[in-house]
Order: structure tokens, then C-alpha cells, then sequence
């Protein structure tokens, strides 16, 4: 099973849609890979410079109801491309949560009290996170302070990140 | 302990349950369109594994950006059309026979109370006004549906919307909705069927149950579901009529999907709609809604009335009362998009498009186009469309743009004042 775990991007606001992720128009591209230079290339977030803040994360932390909107998995995938293998967030839309547990990638729910202390403590630090998949437990590490969160994975997403993915999974079994 | 329509799909589509929580469903049908599935298409090559699961049960459509209008969208269409060709899919919509997935599978019968039916496309929700389960879906779970006829969903938690009262003239099923997710919130039903019932409800044509689920989505709903009931088996007569011997035959056997007086819902809301407005989205998020009469005198510099959303004939003759024998305002760019072949030759027989066309409207072939800024009039930056569509996200119909959600009643009304104002068949 692939590691998971990285540099932690930051981005404060609720409700990031897929159409920022990656905008309509590259829809029309037929490979994963030509998706690759468009990453949140329409967010709506104040500060956030794509250039200088996307490359080396490989964690995005953000608020509530992340990946709303179309149903595109062009979504997980180009964030995939850029480094990205975990999203934490207080709430996911349930098509992008499903399409990354079916691409083998990690969505994590905390509570807003974890999420809140996360942006306080860590925003500013180059914070990374690990992940221990056995145990259930993020440990995120700043400059100068770690702490380690709790979280739950339902046994049936928790299967298809084992399993590599849905299609490996359902192909085995149905 | 009665079970709600969803819960009755559920079991009876039942094919494992690998845990508590988590259910296989047998796939009814799989719906396709040329941006999500060329890459599902091109994997399942890559794996050895071209193949569907049943070539009768998948119904296919290029809706997105018809005709294609460069060699990328060219290269989508030719790998669906190859594919559908290869696989025996017989159930195929090209230029001349195509339009919006979401209104043109509704109109071919393709959608039964009682079904399961996933699609790579969030709108899928809107066939739940039918009686079915319908999700949208990503490519991932597409491939898996169109090779193993199956898809995981979790057990389904239910808000019931109970909606009563009349609606005043002039608001319509699209005012309804857009309140609604005023109401919950944008992710007010996320992992929820939004069941939509009452009153309100039973005096909706298919057309309005259909507008009324297709955003759904909007406020993170799994799917939007009505119950079959009359109207239902009216809409789907032609297509049933050689099963059943009488319509209340039909209507007998729809009936088993209808939630049990005893379901157990996650949460019953009650909205008496009786005073409702004309209502318009303002920000960025679906939810961000006002009352048409708090945005008045917006200027606007483009209306659209088409999509999945409304771009049905219903939603075409409420916009034609408003503009016959007027014009759109000087400068304003209005932009007709039947839904599909079928609504665009009604509306041409009935003189529909002749009153849109002399109205200053252009009128466009049948495509989801400009909704997601894919073609069709994508907007340049700073500029503002009063839309009959689903999203006002921020870049949505084009980088830089503003997005007005509204009913085609409004959207029409705009078009003729240039700013936002409310249609002259709403009295409030």
C-alpha cells in the first residue's frame, strides 16, 4: 500500500467546488496527465498564489464541504498529479469523497474543533502530516509543535485504499 | 417499521453488503456523455477489459459540446461513438438526435419508478422524479457500472420536504428549489436523499419534478426523489403502454415505490410555499439566494435559458408568455438553448422559437454548452448572466463572470429590461 502523508497546503474557506479544482473547460482533455498544469486554477481564495504555494504539498487542509459541485474525478485526479494523496477536511461532498477513495487517495473528515486547531496552530509553520493507516491516527508536526488526531475511515473506503481502488476491488469480487 | 421509497430501492436491488453500511446495487441503467466517459473508456481498454455489462442498459449521449467544436471534443466524440459501436449499444444520441442527457434519457422512457441508474454527472439526481434512485457519479464508479452493472452506495438517510400551499403565479418549480437550498444550506443534505412530497409537489408536471430534483446536488443531496403517481404513468404512457392494460394498472404497480406512512426519516421539513417569490441566486454558491424584488435593477449583459436544469418546453412556453411581441433590451445578449431535438421541434410547431426569435434571442442546437462555460456563450470577465442553469460557481460560465440563477419567467423579464426584475406574472 502507498504511503500517505506530506507538506500540509492550507485553504481556508468552506465550500471549494470542483469547477476551482479544475476548471470545465480542460474536461475536454482525453489523458489524467494534460490536466496536470490547470490545479485549482480558478479558487476563489484570497492570498493563495498557485505557483508558489501548490508545489511539494501533499496534503491539502481545508474546511467544510470541500469538493462540491460536478461530479468530475478529473477533481482527485489532478490534484493527485500535483503531489496531493490526502485531503483533511471538516465535511466532503459525497461524489469527490467517493472518487477519491476509489483512486486510492485519502479524504479524512476531523471535527471543526480539530480543523479550527489545525489553521490556528499550524498554518503558518510548513506543517507536514503522517498518517498511520493501521491505527487510524494523523500526526501533524510544525515548527516547533506536533499533535496527533484521531480519525475514523469507514471499513468499506478503508478496503478500497487496500485494495488500490474500487475497480480492483469490485473486478476481484463482482 | 416502514421503509422509505429510497430503502425499498435498496433492498431490492440488493447484491452484497460487504459491511453494515455499505450496499451493492444492481444497476438498472448506466447513463454516458462524452466528457466523463472517454476516460473510463480508454482505461477499461488499457486493462483488457472493453466490455459492458449489459449493451441494452446503457444509453449513451454527446451533449456537452455539440457539435465539437475542436479537435479534443472531436476526439471525445469519436472514442464514444467507437466504443458505443464496438459494444452493440444500440441506445446511442449524435448530432440531429442528441440533447441534455438529463432531459433527453427522461424523454426517451428511459428512467422507471423503481430504478437504480448512476451517470458520470452530478445532475443524475434529477431522474429521482421519476421514483428512481439516481446518483451522480465519478468516472471510477462509471467504469465499474458499465463493466459490472453495479455501484456502492450507504444505506440511504432520507429528509423528507413536505411542501404545501399554491404557488403564486409566476413561481415556479425553479423558485422552489432555489429556496429550498437557501433554506438547508449547500451541504444542508450532503450523503441524503432530499424526498420531495406534498401538495406542491403532486400538482408538478414531470417537467417541474424535474427541475425541482435536478439541483439536488446543489445542496449536496445523494438524489432528489418524487413518488409515482398519475402524472407519472401520463409522461411514460407511450413507452408502457404495450406492458400494462389500463394507465391505473400501471399506476397499481408504481405505487409499491412510495414511502411507507411509518418510514423513519433523518428529518421531516415543512415549508408552506403559499407566499413564495420569484427567487435569484446573488453570490457564488447556490444557496446565496434573495427574492428577485432585492435584486432589481441589476444589470445583466447576457440571459440564458436552456440545460438540464430548464430548458424543457414547459420551461420554454413561460419564457415565450413573457417575451411575445417584445424585445430584449439594446445591448443584451440573449441565448435560447432547447433541451433537445424533441423540445426544440414542439416549440418550432407551436411558434415558440419564432417569438424567442423575434425577441433578439439567438437560438442554439441542443447542448449543455455555455452552463459550464464549455461553448455557446461563455462569458468574459466581469461580465453577468441572468441564467435558467444549476451553478453560479465562481468561473462557471466563463473566468471572471457572474452568475444569476432564475427561472426562465425571470430570466425572459430580464432579458427585456436588461437588469433583473421580476416576470409580469408574478402579482405579489
Amino acid at each position: 500500500m502507498k504511503k500517505f502523508g506530506g507538506k500540509v497546503l492550507f485553504l481556508d474557506r468552506n465550500d471549494i467546488n470542483t469547477d476551482e479544482i479544475i476548471p470545465a473547460k480542460y474536461l475536454t482533455e482525453i489523458t489524467k496527465e494534460s490536466l496536470k498544469p490547470y490545479c485549482l486554477e480558478d479558487l476563489n481564495l484570497k492570498g493563495f498564489d498557485r505557483e508558489r504555494d501548490l508545489p511539494g504539498k501533499e496534503v491539502i487542509i481545508s474546511r467544510s464541504n470541500f469538493g462540491c459541485g460536478s461530479s468530475r474525478e478529473h477533481a482527485p485526479w489532478v490534484l493527485e498529479l500535483n503531489g496531493i494523496n490526502v485531503v483533511i477536511a471538516e465535511s466532503f461532498a459525497r461524489i469527490f469523497r467517493q472518487n477519491m477513495f476509489n483512486s486510492g487517495l485519502l479524504a479524512i473528515e476531523l471535527p471543526g474543533r480539530d480543523i479550527n486547531k489545525l489553521f490556528e496552530k499550524y498554518a503558518q509553520t510548513g506543517a507536514s502530516v503522517s498518517i498511520d493507516l493501521d491505527r487510524f491516527v494523523l500526526t501533524v508536526k510544525g515548527a516547533s509543535a506536533s499533535d496527533i488526531f484521531a480519525f475514523k475511515l469507514d471499513p468499506f473506503d478503508a478496503e478500497l485504499v487496500k485494495s488500490g481502488g474500487w475497480l480492483e476491488y469490485a473486478d476481484k469480487k463482482y | 417499521m416502514g421503509r422509505t421509497i429510497s430503502e425499498k430501492i435498496f433492498d431490492a436491488h440488493l447484491l452484497d453488503r460487504p459491511f453494515e453500511e455499505s450496499f451493492i446495487l444492481k444497476l438498472d441503467t448506466v447513463f454516458c456523455h462524452e466528457i466523463t466517459t472517454p476516460v473510463a473508456i480508454n482505461d477499461l481498454v488499457a486493462r483488457g477489459k472493453d466490455r459492458v455489462f449489459d449493451p441494452d442498459r446503457i444509453k449513451v449521449v454527446i451533449d456537452h459540446v455539440s457539435p465539437a467544436k475542436d479537435s479534443k471534443t472531436a476526439e471525445q466524440g469519436k472514442i464514444l461513438r467507437d466504443w458505443a459501436r464496438r459494444n452493440s449499444i444500440k441506445d446511442f444520441f449524435d448530432i440531429g438526435y442528441n440533447g441534455v442527457c438529463h432531459a433527453i434519457f427522461p424523454e426517451k422512457g428511459f428512467v422507471r419508478p423503481g430504478y437504480t441508474v448512476i451517470m458520470g454527472d452530478s445532475h443524475t439526481c434529477t431522474h429521482g422524479a421519476f421514483g428512481a434512485f439516481a446518483a451522480g457519479v465519478g468516472t471510477t464508479d462509471l467504469e465499474v457500472g458499465i463493466l459490472k452493472g453495479v455501484c456502492a452506495f450507504k444505506y440511504p438517510k432520507t429528509i423528507k420536504f413536505y411542501l404545501k400551499g399554491n404557488l403564486p403565479e409566476g413561481v415556479f418549480a425553479k423558485d422552489v428549489i432555489l429556496y429550498i437550498i437557501s433554506q438547508i444550506g449547500v451541504n444542508g443534505a450532503t450523503d441524503r436523499v432530499m424526498e420531495f412530497t406534498g401538495p406542491i409537489v403532486d400538482a408538478m408536471s414531470m417537467e417541474s419534478r424535474m427541475t425541482l430534483c435536478n439541483m439536488a446536488v446543489e445542496a449536496g443531496g445523494t438524489s432528489g426523489i418524487c413518488y409515482p403517481d398519475m402524472t407519472t404513468v401520463e409522461y411514460l404512457w407511450e413507452f408502457i403502454k404495450d406492458s400494462y392494460s389500463s394507465k391505473e394498472k400501471a399506476l397499481a404497480e408504481y405505487s409499491g415505490w412510495i414511502s411507507d406512512i411509518d418510514s423513519v426519516y433523518q428529518k421531516i421539513i415543512e415549508f408552506d410555499l403559499g407566499g413564495l417569490e420569484p427567487m435569484v441566486t446573488y453570490g457564488y454558491k447556490p444557496d446565496q439566494v434573495k427574492k428577485v424584488r432585492e435584486m432589481e435593477g441589476t444589470p445583466v449583459d447576457q440571459v440564458y435559458i436552456g440545460s438540464c436544469t430548464n430548458g424543457r418546453l414547459e420551461d420554454l412556453v413561460e419564457a415565450a408568455k413573457i417575451l411575445k411581441g417584445r424585445k430584449i433590451a439594446k445591448g443584451i445578449r440573449g441565448i435560447l438553448s432547447p433541451a433537445t431535438p424533441r423540445v426544440y421541434r414542439e416549440a418550432l410547431k407551436q411558434g415558440i422559437i419564432e417569438i424567442f426569435a423575434d425577441a433578439g434571442f439567438c437560438i442554439t442546437n441542443p447542448t449543455c454548452g455555455a452552463c459550464l462555460g464549455m461553448s455557446n456563450g461563455v462569458l468574459a470577465s466581469g461580465e453577468v448572466c441572468a441564467s435558467t442553469t444549476n451553478r453560479n460557481f465562481y468561473g462557471r460560465m466563463g473566468k471572471g463572470g457572474m452568475v444569476h440563477l432564475m427561472s426562465p419567467a425571470t430570466a425572459a423579464a430580464t432579458a427585456l429590461k436588461g437588469s433583473i426584475t421580476n416576470s409580469p406574472l408574478f402579482m405579489g
